[in-house]
């Protein structure tokens, strides 16, 4: 083995050498190669599926690769559990925190440790703690409860447990997906210094924007093989790894049709609802969509969004104001009503809303259809054309999956999402409500996700783009609405940015024109 | 997670190593069956040995425990009998539990499917002389109804208030044990003791000794119609389950119930249904021992089929036709209770058993891996 990279003059910590590793019809790693230098940010970066979690969760202990060897400082580790990889300095901090809510963070971080045997003496280990955060920048009140702690700050939580355990190597996966624009800033800060300080990082993402901004090196995945391995990032650019992560030319302005808007299918009108708190979450809001234009709905997340698109969609009752949909009055009409009537509505949450976690591909595509004809016969469901539906939405729109018995728990997330749209989209709706339909997929799925979407307003559809996303808004959509407070603050048509910031912290648009006509 | 001895005591390390992995993909379908056999399987070694240390010969013991349930055409035939409302309860269970609802008033609604059954006859609600098909038929609706209005009142409760159906079900079966105690010791009793008086042939389910005429082997064995019923009762739950719209709004909610009110589906309507027919099941269960099996409404109709089917239901991993074997096994080691009374040996294998099974579920969550250790 070469321990020392020539080129650098930095020693290899981490190498990794022909993983494999099999899922049932999948081979997430095919003999990878992974290299990780000392006091470097080395991203991974691959679409959704791609295998980097699955290579990071084998070199932190948790799967066992079934063939392939890991080098640590030149010699071959074998580590069984997390526990050894830990003992060997390699530390990782999951996309979702394995942190006990009612505990405070240092009992927190002491947590399964050895050293404070049978007295706690906590007022020691907070010190430490406090030390520990100084150094790296990690600022956290050590006798905080968790429960009380931003995500932001539990986060770092997760990676003083890691510095506590003497990690020399750290692994961040998708660190940035759960963070605010602000604490991302904030962590960027943190893994300088640590690498200031000789550790090693490695950064995993689909982000091309972050990946560029933070990483010293990048290695890309694409289905489980390498296609870039260790490349400096001052040697690449974005395009080049788009298409290294995606195997082809991504086009990052889409081809969008000149359409001319038809009638008007949804329209809302002055209307008011409470969020689940009992809280006014919809103060007076009115907007309309026409047929075969995307009207997008700009607005900093929790000013009233998910309640928009249930009360429309018949999961929330308004307490006052009309919702009509294709010049039939349907506020405060049962969900079903809503589905017979051509809304298809893409939910936010993916797991706990818009899919059954254990029932197959099968039982999940027919959710909203399984009562009409040909799947719904009478009372029977026709479990053969079900399945013969379900393949062909497998087919078309491309879920990778070996059968559609599978649970669909098992999908990834770009699946998952190619699952629900198959579902919402195929019954060729006439008004689609889509809720941040691209959130937490990679650059491949965001763009399939976009066609679709487009597709769909070119077939007539009216739709609804809720997002967060103001480029995804930008590209897609004919029309922007702002909304703030359960309120729309005015309407974009030439996709002004600076407007739709101000409209997004509250200025309505008549005191912004006003402004700008004195 | 590895299980292995302290890396110090390197002369003593065993040769291999066991390391579990959580599975990532479905089982094949033949597995869980497997598993299931082979924790009976293990069950019975344990069994086995503890019958040696308490100084019985199990072999001995086993055979007895075989031969009293299974070792003739007439122990099996009280097999059958012992098995037959747990059949229907596992049924009851396996519906509510698809959904997730959690009824545990089976008891209960038994208690009540046979009060219903019997009011027919001691109301009377028909007189005596009625056609034994007509008699039969009007005992099953009206135990069916009475076990669903016992289901119904936890499912309303729950569909519009929120209320907890563990907590309501679990105490309506004392309301219901005493409802029909208060009939047995003064309505409808009989001279005094706690039993109502026995009722006319006509209300009983045939029973195949009845056709001991024509075939003679059938002479002496009790088993009753109402096992063509409980099996008849599988299938029509697997169809509504496994087939119907309705069975898919179930299993739909059952699995993710946001998702479900996402697709348009009632909770609050599913809710008060299923529990209706998860009760009207167990009162058929009430039913058929009343009129197959005692032929009167007294104290002692239930050695705690309500509870037990709650067991079955969950061995069988809530498939209907899972729930007829799991019962028959069930029905052999209550039997088998009885026959060789008071050692208790049968109720510690189903104890066993269901640990073994509980446990066992494991091997479906997770693959065991045995590694050869190496020279290291």
């Amino acid at each position: 083995m070469e321990h020392v990279n020539i080129s650098t003059q930095k020693p290899t910590v981490v190498s990794m050498r022909g993983i494999v590793k099999k899922f049932p019809g999948v081979l997430a790693n095919d003999h990878v190669d992974f290299d990780l230098f000392e006091g470097e940010i080395h991203a991974l970066l691959g679409e959704n599926g791609a295998g980097k979690s699955t290579l990071m969760n084998i070199l932190a202990g948790l799967y066992k690769a079934e063939a392939g060897l890991i080098y640590l400082n030149g010699n071959p580790v074998n580590f069984n559990s997390p526990r050894d990889a830990i003992k060997a300095g390699i530390g990782m901090v999951h996309q979702h925190f394995m942190l006990v809510p009612s505990q405070t963070v240092t009992e927190n971080i002491l947590l399964g440790l050895e050293d404070p045997r049978f007295r706690l003496r906590l007022r020691d280990y907070e010190q430490k703690v406090a030390d520990l955060g100084e150094r790296f920048g990690l600022h956290v009140d050590p006798r905080a409860k968790i429960w009380q702690l931003s995500v932001g700050e539990q986060q770092r939580v997760e990676i003083l447990k890691m510095l506590y355990r003497g990690a020399q190597v750290l692994i961040m996966d998708e660190p940035t997906a759960v963070l605010a624009p602000t604490e991302i800033e904030g962590l960027f800060k943190t893994l300088r210094s640590m690498v200031k300080e000789g550790k090693s990082i490695i950064f995993i993402s689909h982000k091309l924007q972050e990946v560029l901004e933070i990483s010293d090196r990048v290695t890309v995945l694409r289905r489980g093989k390498v296609t870039a391995a260790g490349i400096p990032l001052l040697n690449t650019t974005r395009e080049e790894l788009a298409r290294l992560m995606v195997g082809r030319e991504v086009l990052f302005r889409l081809e969008k049709k000149p359409l001319q808007a038809g009638e008007v299918i949804l329209s809302v009108e002055n209307i008011r609802a409470e969020n689940d708190r009992g809280l006014p979450a919809l103060n007076g809001l009115s907007l309309n969509v026409r047929r075969g234009e995307v009207v997008g709905l700009a607005g900093v997340a929790g000013n009233g969004q998910r309640e928009l698109a249930e009360v429309i969609t018949g999961l929330r009752k308004v307490t006052s104001g009309r919702i009509v949909v294709q010049g039939e009055d349907l506020t405060n009409q049962p969900v079903k009503i809503g589905i017979r009537r051509g809304i298809s509505h893409v939910p936010e949450d993916r797991t706990h809303v818009g899919t059954a976690p254990n029932l197959s591909i099968t039982d999940n595509v027919i959710m909203k259809n399984y009562n009409r004809p040909p799947i719904g016969n009478r009372w029977v469901v026709n479990a053969i054309a079900a399945s013969k539906y379900a393949n062909d939405l497998r087919n078309s729109y491309e879920i990778v999956v070996p059968s559609v018995a599978t649970p669909v728990r098992l999908l990834s997330g770009g699946n998952l999402q190619r699952v629900i749209l198959a579902r919402e989209i195929s019954s060729q709706p006439s008004l689609l409500v889509a809720v941040q339909p691209t959130r937490g997929l990679d650059v491949g799925a965001i763009e399939g996700v976009q066609r679709l979407l487009l597709a769909q307003r070119e077939a007539g559809s009216a739709i609804l783009l809720i997002s967060e996303e103001l480029e995804e808004l930008l590209s897609l959509s004919d029309r922007i609405y702002v909304i703030y407070e359960g309120k729309i603050m005015g309407e974009v048509l030439d996709g002004d940015l600076e407007k739709i910031g101000l409209m997004m912290t509250g200025t309505p648009i008549e005191k912004i024109e006003a402004k700008g006509g004195a | 997670m590895t299980i292995s001895p302290s890396k110090s005591t390197s002369r003593l390390r065993f040769p291999f190593r066991v390391q579990l992995e959580p599975r990532l993909a479905n089982v094949p379908r033949w597995f869980p069956t497997l598993v299931s056999v082979g924790a009976i399987v293990v069950a019975l070694l344990i069994g086995a040995v503890i019958i040696a240390i308490a100084g019985g010969n199990p072999f001995a013991t086993y055979s007895h425990i075989a031969q009293a349930s299974f070792g003739s055409l007439g122990v099996f035939s009280d097999t059958m009998v012992k098995a037959i409302p747990l059949m229907f309860i596992g049924l009851a269970c396996s519906l509510a539990f698809q959904m997730r609802l959690w009824n545990i008033g089976a008891e209960g609604q038994f208690f009540m499917g046979a009060w219903g059954a019997s009011a027919v006859v001691l109301l009377p609600i028909l007189p005596p002389e009625t056609p034994r098909w007509l008699f039969i038929s009007v005992m099953i609706l009206v135990g069916m109804a009475c076990g669903a209005i016992w289901g119904f009142i936890p499912g309303f409760l729950k569909a519009k208030l929120q209320v907890n159906e563990i907590i309501t079900t679990l105490m309506m079966n004392y309301i219901a044990v005493s409802w029909v105690n208060f009939f047995i010791f003064a309505i409808w009793t009989e001279g005094g003791f706690q039993m109502s008086p026995v009722f006319p042939k006509n209300a009983w389910l045939p029973r195949l000794t009845d056709l001991a005429e024509s075939v003679p082997i059938f002479r002496g064995l009790t088993t009753h119609f109402g096992l063509i019923l409980a099996i008849l009762a599988s299938v029509v739950v697997w169809f509504i389950l496994f087939r119907s719209q309705w069975g898919y709004e179930i299993r739909l909610l059952g699995d993710n119930q946001n998702a479900a009110r996402y697709s348009g589906i009632s909770v609050t309507r599913n809710t008060i249904f299923v529990m209706m027919l998860s009760g009207a099941l167990a009162g058929l269960a009430g039913m058929s021992e009343i009129s197959g099996v005692v032929h009167r409404l007294q104290a002692a109709i239930s050695p705690g089929y309500g509870f037990t089917g709650i067991i079955v239901a969950w061995l069988a991993k809530l498939n209907p036709f899972g729930v007829i074997l799991v019962s028959i096994l069930f029905g052999a080691l209550i039997l088998a209770g009885r026959e060789i009374q008071p050692s208790g040996i049968p109720k510690m294998i189903q104890g066993i058993i269901l640990v073994c099974l509980i446990a066992s579920d494991f091997l479906l969550r997770y693959r065991v891996h045995i590694v050869r250790r190496t020279e290291e």
